[in-house]
């Protein structure tokens, strides 16, 4: 068999089925931030190994046309926008900024607490995106290295 | 064995382990040892029931080990042997901290217990959180409600951080450009 980019078959396959568990996993850890320990920064750097886990597996070029890299700077940067943003409505609604304004709903209850759970939602957005793509220039530069 | 022990343990391990990270002349033994310091770190956030702290660093430690290996590993670097003036400042910094620690030890004795009394600050959180905010994660309502610029702080800084990489990466980028249509 010719030998492609990346690792061998059975990696290859492995991959292929455990990525989308952590991938859930780690949306899961986001989801739940205000219930169970972990929270945003948790889940997201959780969303970065998975991505950086297809990376080590399939190698550059495969990553590079199975992920927007574009679009994954403009959900960091947005996320990091929306984190102020929620701040902003704060003042409008809650009378300060950050404030709690959402109703909290009932304890132990999936949807509740109110913006902590946005701003955990906005925080695992930003901390996956942002942790592959400083993975991803460190790749782009030890490519120019080579070169 | 109680946890104090337990720590003790730890706290020696990683002290052994990061020295041999300085003396390893192999630089994957030496990542792998660093990585082995910071499970360590990881294991003792256990122990003081932070599973919070102990899960981000457990991912944080895999994940800067890859980067490490990845980036750093197939470089080759050279060993240069300590000059005088090197060795004299070692000497002195050894003895300064030796001196600072022995001088604290008389300190130590007023460090109240851990936990224990419970300040202020944090009876209210104890107390009022889960009321005040609804979220049942009472770190997740200190960082993310009562503390919540701080949380914005931080993620300015790996913004910030990350812009940084790019800048200077595309820098070479640009720069290795106009050489090639100059030449």
């Amino acid at each position: 068999m010719k030998q492609t980019e990346g690792m061998t078959l059975i990696v290859k396959t492995v991959t292929r089925i455990s990525v989308w568990l952590v991938l859930l996993y780690g949306i899961y850890i986001i989801l739940h931030g205000h219930l169970s320990p972990g929270g945003g920064f948790a889940g997201g750097v959780i969303i970065a190994l998975a991505f950086l886990n297809v990376m080590l597996a399939f190698g550059r070029d495969f990553i590079k046309n199975w992920l927007n890299i574009d679009m994954l700077h403009d959900i960091d940067s947005s996320s990091a926008t929306m984190f102020i943003a929620v701040g902003i409505l704060g003042i409008a609604f809650g009378g300060s900024f950050l404030a709690n304004f959402i109703p909290h709903g009932t304890l132990f209850n999936l949807v509740s607490s109110g913006t902590i759970q946005v701003l955990n939602i906005v925080i695992g957005l930003k901390v996956g995106m942002g942790l592959f793509i400083v993975v991803w220039a460190l790749v782009l530069f030890h490519l120019d290295q080579k070169e | 064995m109680p946890v104090e022990s337990w720590l003790i343990f730890l706290l020696s391990f990683m002290i052994v382990g990061s020295i041999i990270a300085l003396e390893m002349k192999d630089l994957l033994s030496a990542v792998i040892s660093v990585g082995v310091v910071g499970l360590g770190v990881s294991v003792a956030f256990l122990l003081v029931q932070a599973p919070d702290l102990a899960v981000v660093q457990f991912l944080f430690e895999i994940f800067s080990i890859i980067i490490m290996v990845r980036a750093f590993i197939k470089k080759d670097y050279h060993q240069e042997a300590p000059s005088k003036v090197n060795k004299i400042l070692t000497g002195v910094t050894l003895i300064t901290l030796i001196a600072v620690f022995l001088l604290s030890i008389p300190l130590f004795k007023l460090i109240p217990t851990f936990g224990e009394p419970l300040m202020t600050t944090s009876r209210y959180y104890l107390e009022n959180g889960a009321a005040e905010t609804g979220a049942a994660n009472i770190v997740s309502a200190v960082i993310l409600d009562y503390r919540a610029y701080d949380t914005l702080g931080e993620t300015t800084v790996l913004f910030t951080a990350i812009l940084g990489t790019l800048t200077i990466i595309r820098i070479k980028k640009r720069a290795k450009a106009t050489e090639e249509e100059k030449s």
